[in-house]
Order: C-alpha cells, then structure tokens, then sequence
C-alpha cells in the first residue's frame, strides 16, 4: 500500500463515517454494504477488462443468473408443482438433450457437405424443439397454476442461502463459458456483442418463465443467513446492549443485521481479494499481463492466448454471478424487473476504470466512491433542481427538465466520468503497481 | 382459390410488409454501425443512443413545425423535422469524435478503449434523451396513418381477410430505397466516396495516396447522422417513440452488421433483411396461414408459433452465434483473424 491508497481509502472511510454522524447509521450501513456487493462485481471486471483486457458487456446477465442461483438453492421447495408439471419439464428436457445430441451427430457425419449439415442440424433442431414444446407448454402452465398467487413455480431445493453464493458463481461460470468459447480467438468486438446478447438472453429468460423464478411477480422472502430484526429485538442481550448505548431498540436490531450482512460480505470479499493477489503473483497472473500488454509477444513465447482468455473470462464472470447472488440475499426478493444494462453492467464499467484496472485495491476503491456518488447523486440532483429553480426563468424549458428528472442527471455524470477518466487519467485513481517493477 | 388468395393476403400484411419495414429501419442501423467500424474501427455503442437522440431532436423540431401551422397534407410533417434534425446530429456526432474519439485514434488505442468509451457516450446521451424528451413515450405522427385499410381493401376485394398498409411502412421501405441507392452511388462513383472506401480498406495506403483523414472522419459521421437520424425517426413513427426502445436494436443491429460481415454496407443491408424476416418468421403464429394454404385435413391445431415475442432478439442471437460458428467474416466481408 502506497500513501496515494491510504489516503483515497482514508477518506472514504471519514465521508462514509460522516454520512453516519449526520445522516444515520442504518443508511451508511446500508451504503457501505451495496459497497461491498459492487466491489465483488467490480473484481470480477478487473479480472476480464484490467487483468485479461476483454471488453464484456454482459455484466448484468452474470449478475442476474447469479440472483437466479439463490431462489433455485435457498427457495422452499414447492411440493405441488413439481407433482404438476415435474415430468412433463424432465420429459421437454430429455428431448432437448436427445435433439442435441443427434444434431452434433448429424454435424460430425456431413463434415464433407456443408449444404446438407446445415440443412439437416437445422432440421433436427426444429423439429426437436417443436417436439419439446408439446410437453414443455402444459407442464409449465400446470406449474404455474399452482397457488398463483404466492407459489406458481418450482421453488428451490431449501438449502442454506450461503451455499447459493457458491453455486451463483458456478451458474455465471457456465454461462460464461459457451460464451467465451464461441468468441476466443476473434475479435474483441465480438465478445462484447456476443456477451451483450447473452445478457440480454438471460434477462428475458428470467423475466418470462414464471415456473423458475415467477417472473417478473418477484420470489420474495428468501431466507436470510442473518438473524430477523424482530427475533433480535426480543432477545435478552440485544435489550440490555441498546439499554447501555442509549438507542432505540428498533435501530439497534436493525442496525445489527446490517452489520451480520456487512461482516458476511467482508468476509466474501476478502477471500475473492486474497485469492485475486495471490493469482496475480502467480505465473498466472504475470502471463495474463504480458498477454494484455502484447499478445503478439507473449503468442511467440508459445502461451496460448485464446486459452488464457477463456480462463480469464469465465472466472470474472463467476465472480459476478457471486456478487449478483450476494445482492439478492441482501434484497431478501428477486425481482427480475429491477435488472437493467446500465446500473448492472456501464456502473460496474465505470467503478473499475474510475478505480484504476488492473489493480484490484483500485476496483474496490472505485466500486465504494462510484456507488456513494451513484446513491447520493439524487441528493445533490435535487439540489441542483433547486438551484435551477432558483436561477432560471420559470418558462426556461431547461429548468422543466431540471425539476422534472434531477435522478436522471446521474447518467450524465456516471458517462462523463468515464469518458473524462478514460481522457485525461486512463490509469484511474489507484494506477495498476504491477509486482514485476513494485515502488 | 380463395383460400390460396386469402393466404397469401394474409402472409402478405402480417408478415412481408412488416418483415420488409423492420428490415428497413434496422438496415439504417445496421448500416451506420458498419460504417462507423470499416472507416473509424470500432464496435460503437452509443449507436442505438444515437439514433433516439436524433429521433428526440426531431419530434421537438416537429413540435414547433406543428406549432406554426406547418404540415405536409397527407404526409407526417416529421418529415421536415427529419431533415432539419440531420445537421444536428451531424454536429452532435462530429463534435463528439472531436472531443474523444479523436484522442484515441491518435494515441492509437485498443479497440476495447473505443468501445468503453463509446458505452460511456452511451450513457450521456441516455441522460441527455432524458433531460430532452422525458423518459415517457411520446406520439409524434400526423397526416394519414394508412394507405390501404383492413375496411377498405376487404369492401375491394371481397377476400375475408385484410390488406394493411400504413404510411409509415410504406415510407420506410421507399426511403431505405433511396437512401440505399444513394449511398451506394456515393461510395461507388463519388471522389469522397471512393477515398473513404480506400481509407477504410488500407489506411496507410490512403494517407500516402493524399487522403485528408479529418475529412474522412467528418463525412463518415456525416453518413452516420443521415442514417441514424433517417432510421431512428421511421422506427418512431411505425412503432410509436419510446426513448429507450432503441437499446433493443441495439442487438438486432449488430448481429445484422456481423451476418453480413463488419465492414460491409451490402452486407448490412443484406444481414437485416436476414434478422428481421428470421425474427419475426420464427415469433409468427402460423396456424391461419397454414389453414388456408395447407388442405382441410392437415390444418395444425396449436399456434404454430416456434417462440413467444418475448424471446425476439433471442434470435438475433442466435444468428449471430451460427455466423460466428460457421463464417466469422459474415456473408459479405473480409475473413478476420
């Protein structure tokens, strides 16, 4: 650590600790775990954009699949359902699984005649999937007729919502890695269409089929791995503990859980941080830089760039999908509604430029400044309202714009950091200190 | 035979026009993203923006034309703002490339850099679209909204079913005609044309053959604002503007781009027409035109319908993953490493 980090991280600790003294406790707690949650995502993009040098714009369906993760883990299983429409969805499923597999057949036996094995898979595949539907369309709509108004999916397997955090970082993985496959090699525009596509992909796929995760009617109630505010208010030490502080107990006991929440998320993200600089000590991480600084080089030294990329790729979007898991678990909902490309894709973008890439103190510095600037900008955009208000004619239709939408200000700025950033100081805030040439 | 008639009437108005409409408006777009990456090189993301901040710029333009009484009879009078919005996109995109995009040329940046940068033009255009028109929809078209109606085509002809054409369709197809066909002229027999077509292809070659580069770059982002402006408008009056609407072609855009191999403005063209007649082929519910064109004893009984809309883009993307797996250089263009 260099005095340039302590002192960046020195006064973000003092303008959180002020948010606390002036505003309240429970919104810094509130701050500092979203905090948190970016600086997980954020290190999941300096793995593909400050470590590998891939530009993945899909950030958001990593996010997502990961939110995903925690109802199929940690949701009660809904008995019912699965009696519904159970076999029905294993029965699609097997087809599915049999039209592929006869369609990679078909694709190994007409290698000779492109015209006929484009013809034939796409053949297979059309009728396989017509097929699949006939069984897949009444199990759903049996699986969504099931108590519709509180149940109406499959619900998960009932396990402790910890462990989703795990498995959201397999599912952003596995997600990650067709992706990474089809586009390692080509250009680097075609990652990033590729990934915003998938994305995308996703998003419709968790907002429409309601027998996995409702839809967009949200899974509310999602266990928590912290104990309930109304549990902790009446337990004995919690009461005789706001006694001695002097608070009220209902601030105390939520004040407590945010902090189990803000000492899990620590957690977390100190053993992503630790397992990240150990990585970039390691060959590893000394291959993957001298990939980003000149491929052509590092190719003639005979590493296998597309490889490397690959791996670079599906470990940040894992990442991702661990931070994005997190984040419904704090939320205790998944709502498939609130997932949108610009807070959950260009934010994290601009955390990890802003923060300095390729160096992880930097992202996680980045991610804490960009979310409080992100979350006190209505703040200041309504302040700013006032003093359009105050200085512009009432007719001026700039003045209209100003009372009508200060939220919507945060765009402008969030865009005119990063251009600014990526103008005048594209090494960020905290510059990449590479072990190979240490200050 | 009338079931033959009827069929086709059928296929026609539900699925050729607004097939051949929507391929349109996506070839301006697709087009505009294609130029910009053969001449300047990147894979722009602020384009979708692009094209709903022109569209916002012309529906107030039109607002104040419709203010002083100034209409084109039958035509809508976006028509006229279309035009005058133009010269402000053009400024807006020129002085864009001025302020950043510049810069990396000449430091010569990563492609990644350019389109981090470009999403970050994304961003403040998004906000910019907000300040300007609001985040709600808005309805900006006027004159006759049809030129064949479902009433009036069936009291003609005496089939059951309809015929409909809207004025917005119909502009859009003869305007991607002419724009087309323009643009081509221009890269094909203009001086201006031909230079930006040698820069694009080899630019060191072009720089000593005396090819003014600045001019290049303005006059491709001249192209770009016509193209932009000409789309993003057609799109806002066929389907009704919605600012943030347009983030959804982003996808199709580039996917028909890549279908036709980056680079390419047939291929552009051509990819379009690919996404869009696959997009809505494959969300069509083919029961009706099945039971008319197929005998009594074949009719299907479900929908037909391969993929709910919900899953459209879904196959842009799938598009693009099949050109990707087979031909990465896409139908028209240069194999790439």
């Amino acid at each position: 650590m260099n005095r340039r980090t302590t002192l960046l991280y020195a006064a973000m600790a003092a303008v959180l600790l002020s948010v606390a003294l002036l505003q309240s406790w429970q919104l810094a707690l509130t701050i500092v775990n979203l905090c948190l949650i970016s600086a997980v995502m954020a290190l999941g993009v300096n793995v593909q954009w400050g470590v590998a040098g891939m530009f993945n714009v899909g950030t958001m369906g990593s996010a997502a699949i990961g939110g995903l993760a925690v109802v199929l883990v940690s949701a009660p299983p809904v008995r019912a359902a699965w009696a519904a429409g159970g076999a029905g969805l294993l029965a699609s499923a097997a087809i599915l699984v049999l039209t592929a597999g006869v369609a990679l057949a078909f694709w190994r036996w007409f290698g000779s005649r492109p015209l006929l094995r484009g013809g034939a898979v796409a053949a297979v595949l059309f009728s396989g999937f017509l097929l699949a539907q006939q069984w897949f369309l009444p199990a759903t709509a049996a699986i969504e007729a099931v108590d519709a108004a509180s149940a109406g999916y499959l619900g998960g397997l009932g396990l402790p919502v910890a462990l989703s955090w795990l498995i959201g970082g397999v599912f952003a993985g596995l997600l990650a890695w067709p992706v990474g496959r089809l586009t390692a090699g080509l250009r680097s525009d075609y990652l990033a269409v590729a990934t915003f596509g998938i994305s995308e992909i996703v998003l419709a796929v968790v907002r429409n089929e309601e027998w996995l995760a409702r839809g967009v009617k949200n899974v509310t109630g999602l266990p928590r791995p912290v104990p309930y505010e109304s549990d902790l208010q009446s337990a004995d030490g919690v009461q005789t503990l706001a006694l001695w502080l002097g608070l009220p107990l209902r601030d105390l006991a939520s004040i407590l859980v945010k902090l189990a929440y803000t000492a899990w998320f620590l957690a977390v993200l100190g053993i992503i941080f630790w397992l990240l600089e150990r990585l970039g000590r390691a060959p590893w991480g000394r291959m993957m830089r001298a990939i980003r600084d000149n491929e052509e080089a590092a190719r003639a030294m005979g590493k296998d760039v597309a490889r490397r990329h690959l791996q670079a790729f599906v470990l940040g979007s894992a990442i991702v999908g661990i931070g994005g898991a997190m984040l419904v678990t704090l939320d205790g909902q998944f709502t498939a509604g609130a997932y949108q490309p610009l807070r959950y894709t260009f934010l994290i973008w601009v955390m990890v430029i802003i923060g300095g890439a390729g160096n992880h103190r930097g992202a996680v510095y980045g991610a804490f400044l960009i979310w409080f600037v992100w979350v006190q900008a209505e703040t200041a955009g309504l302040w700013l309202a006032s003093a359009a208000t105050a200085l512009l004619a009432p007719g001026n239709p700039l003045r209209a714009a100003f009372e009508q939408s200060p939220a919507q200000l945060r765009y402008v700025v969030m865009g005119l950091i990063l251009v600014f950033v990526m103008r005048f100081a594209p090494r960020g805030l905290i510059p990449e200190a590479t072990p190979e040439h240490q200050k | 035979m009338t079931d033959l008639l009827n069929g086709l009437i059928h296929l026609t108005s539900m699925l050729v026009l607004p097939g051949l409409a929507y391929g349109s408006q996506l070839a301006f777009g697709a087009l505009g993203v294609t130029l910009i990456f053969g001449v300047l090189r990147f894979s722009n993301f602020a384009h979708a923006e692009g094209m709903s901040l022109g569209t916002a710029v012309c529906i107030l333009l039109t607002l104040w034309l419709q203010g002083k009484g100034i209409a084109l009879g039958p035509l809508p009078t976006a028509l006229i703002g279309m035009c005058l919005a133009v010269p402000v996109m053009a400024l807006v995109f020129i002085g864009t490339d001025r302020a950043l995009y510049q810069h990396f040329r000449r430091i010569n940046a990563r492609p990644e850099v350019f389109m981090i940068v470009s999403a970050g033009v994304m961003l403040i255009m998004n906000g910019a679209i907000r300040l300007i028109v609001g985040p709600d929809g808005r309805e900006f078209e006027d004159g006759e909204r049809f030129i064949v109606t479902a009433g009036g085509f069936r009291a003609w002809s005496g089939l059951a079913e309809p015929l409909v054409l809207k004025t917005s369709q119909a502009m859009t197809i003869g305007l991607a005609l002419a724009v087309g066909f323009a643009l081509f002229l221009f890269l094909n027999r203009t001086r201006s044309g031909r230079s930006m077509r040698a820069y694009a292809d080899n630019r060191n070659l072009a720089l000593l053959s005396g090819v003014d580069p600045d001019r290049i770059v303005r006059l491709t982002w001249v192209l770009v604002a016509v193209l932009s402006v000409t789309g993003g408008v057609l799109f806002g009056l066929d389907k009704g503007y919605r600012p943030f609407v347009y983030q959804q072609l982003l996808l199709p855009m580039f996917a028909a781009a890549v279908v036709g191999g980056l680079g390419s403005p047939l291929g552009a063209i051509a990819g379009s027409m690919i996404v869009a007649f696959s997009e809505l082929a494959l969300t069509f519910a083919w029961k009706k035109a099945l039971g008319y064109l197929l005998p009594a004893a074949w009719a299907p009984e479900g929908l037909m319908q391969f993929l709910s809309t919900d899953y459209k883009f879904a196959i842009s993307f799938l598009i693009l993953v099949v050109v990707l797996l087979v031909r990465p250089a896409g139908l028209f263009g240069k194999p790439v490493k």
